[in-house]
């Protein structure tokens, strides 16, 4: 029988599994019928979830882990079925800022960590403002976790604020902020602006970084296995079919477009082609893994990876890192993503955590069908985060 | 006697922020103050330390609240957004009338449902005025596209206004689409052969 199910997303690039899932058949494959409903703000989408006014949403990766912590203006629950991406963000610069950087020597390289980090600190002198898009977001935690790791002092006035993304260019412009680390595309509207300039993808921060989750309230997923199973199914296979190179070049004209993402193609494109223009001279690099739908249990919603966002807002927000590492697994749910998914062909690994930031190469581990790659995942000052040891 | 109550109200638009003030006012004596401006919207809502704070649901600048949720904010009183902590009727009128409020953890519902009902009347007046004229100017739009298209007809195939019309209603009843869609299309694809 067919059913609708309402899905709320922010018009974002990583919002495009449910755009495929919805418009290439794999939601109907499911006997579902997916109703998406935009979102003006996270807040907004995590209230619409909250109140039942949509049945699953993209969200923040660390969105349902502030919630089981107790963060946040909202006392509602979630679960994350499985990360809809890896990865997709980029910090950016002022151009005053990029200036005096290059002019003490920086090379804009958009790929180590460590100088571009000490280069920024050295720019910035005393004071530094950085606009990311919410307290609760991928972007908060790699921005803290680079400067904090960096063994620099850090300036005496440093602030790390929320501007939604759409502000961000304007917030730059204005001189509210100095930085900021956005999701695309609005890094490269900083650049097509001519306000700022890249200068580091989040990868070069954490090299598998999980980026956004399918979320639904707590118990909505085991009151409503079979619904929750198709759904997952079907955006599943949509993530497999946008990491498939051959579609990269349908999926930036399949997604450009009023009612889907206001954001033209070939902007898109540079995301998903990890070929970035980093300044208004029209300089590009490239980066690889920007923007990561599949591939090496891509979506599999690792419990280490909700324990390390635990314990980074345990630590930032001074509640009990161990305790919050504990709780922030619990709501990352491997278990019906390996009981949905195995069926529809999905290999998984032999565990549901891991040493995150072990692996500086790509690397075969133990799958259920044998053997599977996982990609790199390393920290950019190579420490490992160990979820059995988070308090450490 | 109680203290009045400090409302902040996040408003761009200034008289949409006076008819909301203006309704707050009717509903008791408190200290009301429209904070217009985006910019450091946080250190400003956190300088007054307000008992609520009330904003357009769907306004993006909303995220920027979450802050003032955390410890580390210069207000040190929690803030939680109302809807979790009250009645499920009072919750959906707001979320249907597009406000969100963030009140201050231990405000008595009796102090703020007057508040409320009163912040909720008024967004919903001036949504459903968004609303109409949203409307209007869509009608007027599809007027302006729909005229020019009879132009293009009449002048293309020599028939005169009402034919013209009579020809785009047709199509597009052919089509199942709008009428204005179809003049859209037309006009669209008359600036591409010029």
């Amino acid at each position: 029988m067919t059913e609708t199910l309402r899905l709320g997303y922010i018009p974002l690039i990583d919002a495009a599994p449910f755009f495929i899932a919805q418009s290439l058949g794999f939601a109907e494959a499911e006997g579902l019928v997916l109703d998406l409903r935009p979102a003006p703000s996270w807040s907004a989408l995590r209230d619409m979830l909250a109140m039942g006014a949509v049945e699953a949403a993209q969200m923040l990766s660390p969105v349902p882990v502030a919630a089981a912590l107790g963060l946040g203006a909202s006392q509602a629950r979630f679960e994350a079925l499985q990360l809809l991406n890896a990865n997709g963000d980029v910090i950016g610069v002022s151009r005053a800022l990029a200036a005096t950087m290059r002019a003490a020597g920086h090379p804009f390289d958009f790929a180590d960590a460590r100088t571009a980090g000490a280069a920024l600190l050295a720019a910035a002198g005393a004071r530094l403002r950085i606009g990311v898009p919410f307290p609760f977001s991928m972007h908060a935690e790699l921005v803290h976790y680079w400067l904090e790791n960096l063994g620099l002092p850090l300036p005496a006035e440093l602030d790390i604020r929320t501007v939604p993304p759409p502000r961000m260019t304007e917030a730059l412009a204005a001189g509210e902020i100095d930085a900021f680390a956005v999701g695309e595309p609005w890094g490269s509207q900083a650049v097509e602006r001519g306000v700022g300039e890249l200068l580091l993808p989040g990868t070069a921060i954490w090299a598998f970084a999980p980026e956004k989750v399918l979320a639904v309230r707590q118990g909505w997923a085991d009151e409503n296995e079979d619904l929750a199973g198709r759904l997952m199914r079907a955006v599943w296979h949509a993530c497999g079919w946008l990491g498939a190179p051959e579609n990269r070049f349908l999926v930036s004209d399949l997604l450009s477009g009023p009612d889907r993402l206001p954001i033209a193609a070939e902007v898109i494109d540079r995301a998903l082609s990890g070929r970035m223009v980093i300044s208004a001279e029209g300089e590009e690099r490239e980066s690889a893994n920007m923007i990561v739908f599949s591939g090496g249990a891509a979506t599999f919603p690792w419990r280490s990876q909700a324990a390390w966002i635990g314990a980074q807002l345990a630590r930032r927000y001074g509640l009990d890192p161990v305790a919050a590492a504990q709780s922030a697994a619990e709501v990352y749910r491997p278990d019906l993503y390996r009981r949905h998914l195995r069926a529809a062909g999905a290999d998984l690994p032999g565990a549901s955590a891991k040493l995150e930031g072990a692996l500086t190469a790509p690397t075969a581990v133990a799958s259920e069908r044998g053997q599977m790659i996982l990609p790199a995942d390393r920290f950019f000052d190579c420490r490992i985060f160990d979820p059995d040891a988070a308090g450490a | 006697m109680t203290r009045p109550l400090s409302i902040v109200v996040v408003e761009k638009d200034r008289d949409r922020a006076r008819m909301i003030v203006d309704g707050l006012r009717e509903a008791g004596a408190h200290e009301v103050v429209v904070i217009g401006d985006e910019v450091g919207l946080a250190r400003r809502i956190a300088e007054r330390n307000p008992d609520i704070v009330l904003i357009d649901l769907a306004s993006p600048s909303r995220d920027v609240l979450e802050e003032l949720t955390l410890a580390t904010a210069p207000m040190e009183r929690p803030v939680a957004m109302f809807v979790d902590r009250t009645d499920g009727g009072l919750t959906r009128a707001a979320i249907e009338a597009g406000v969100s409020a963030y009140v201050v953890d231990g405000l008595r519902p009796e102090r703020l449902t007057p508040i409320l009902d009163a912040a909720i009347a008024r967004f919903a007046l001036l949504q459903k005025m968004r609303a109409e004229l949203a409307a209007t100017r869509r009608a007027l739009e599809e007027r302006k596209v729909i005229d020019r298209a009879k132009g293009l007809l009449m002048r293309a195939r020599n028939i005169d206004e009402d034919a013209a019309y009579a020809l785009l209603r047709k199509t597009a009843m052919a089509q199942g689409r709008k009428i204005a869609d179809v003049a859209q299309a037309l006009v669209t694809a008359a600036e591409l052969l010029k």
